[in-house]
């Protein structure tokens, strides 16, 4: 079997298990150190905002709590589809993983924003296009767990979560060009990929540094996830029964059937 | 280091209700997320252990 062949292996729910298990523990130390030194940077060398004063300094949790919550939502999207179109179970519950996660990332962002908009143009909240868009995209994500948990039947309940994880992935361009397509009262965006930042370089790397950190996070809660839902889906089957005899802090399996 | 004192950094120029009410509510939330999916975690591993429905 060649290396590349190698990779599906991990497509088994056993194997990722134990994968996953392997891994979280890697990504919680990762978590910790590029949040440290993020906040390090962030809250004690990054200089005061010359326009906005300290109140800027939110921007360290919001735009990487915003980021995540997109990223999340196609990541969700991407193995919901996958799932579906590929009957492949082990991804539709990885989609489901990761659902709750980018909710709470949403959630952050909104509930950061009101906090910064209210210094920064003097209300809590809006009704234009960004701010609605990502409130949309809340609703999705709550959709969408509330329609996977509705139906029984696993395997229809993925499909269903599918539907409404793709057709709502049409929100997430949507949001990021929000603030290109319509005049809104959110800024444009800071960090591209193709222009220079409109920043000083420590505020740039500490949001960089805990944009680090909160990918580091969501995986580790994601597998921590997805292991207890692959436990829960898979438990007719020998594996997790030995798995879960384990003691093991990973929580390996013991032995992977072939 | 850019602030002179302790109290200098929590005052925040002014901004502290803002900038520690996102800081401690990502805080929590970054805390109680983990611990649930944990605990989730370790149910489904008793319910096996248990024998459960097999």
């Amino acid at each position: 079997m060649t290396t590349s062949f190698r990779i599906f292996q991990f497509a088994a729910p056993a194997r990722f298990y134990r994968l996953a298990g392997t891994l979280v523990p890697w990504f919680w130390a990762a978590f910790a150190a590029f949040a440290a030194i993020g906040l390090y940077i962030g809250l004690f060398r990054a200089p005061t905002d010359a326009t906005q004063g300290d109140a800027y300094r939110i921007i360290f949790i919001h735009v990487p709590a915003a980021w995540m919550s997109m990223v999340l939502y196609v990541v969700m999207a991407f193995w919901a589809a996958i799932g579906w179109a590929f009957n492949a179970r082990l991804a539709s519950m990885v989609a489901r993983a990761v659902a709750p996660t980018g909710a709470m990332f949403t959630f952050l962002a909104l509930w950061t924003g009101a906090l910064w908009g209210k210094p920064a143009w003097g209300t809590w909240w809006v009704w234009d296009a960004r701010l609605t868009s990502e409130l949309i995209m809340l609703f999705l994500y709550a959709g969408y767990l509330a329609l996977v948990s509705a139906i029984d039947d696993p395997r229809r309940a993925d499909r269903a979560g599918a539907l409404i994880a793709v057709v709502g992935s049409v929100n997430v361009p949507i949001i990021y060009f929000s603030v290109k397509w319509w005049n809104t009262l959110h800024q444009g965006a800071t960090v591209t990929l193709t222009n220079a930042p409109k920043m000083a370089s420590s505020m740039l790397v500490a949001m960089l540094l805990l944009t680090l950190a909160f990918w580091a996070y969501a995986f580790a809660v994601v597998f921590t996830r997805a292991q207890a839902i692959i436990l829960e889906r898979d438990r007719h089957a020998q594996w997790t029964a030995d798995a879960a005899r384990d003691t093991g802090p990973a929580g390996n399996a013991p032995a992977i059937p072939t | 280091m850019i602030w002179n004192s302790p109290a200098e950094f929590f005052a925040m120029g002014g901004y502290a209700l803002y900038v520690w009410g996102s800081y401690a509510v990502a805080a929590a939330c970054m805390a109680i997320e983990p611990v649930l999916a944990v605990r989730h975690h370790l149910r489904a591993r008793r319910a096996l252990a248990a024998g459960g429905e097999r």
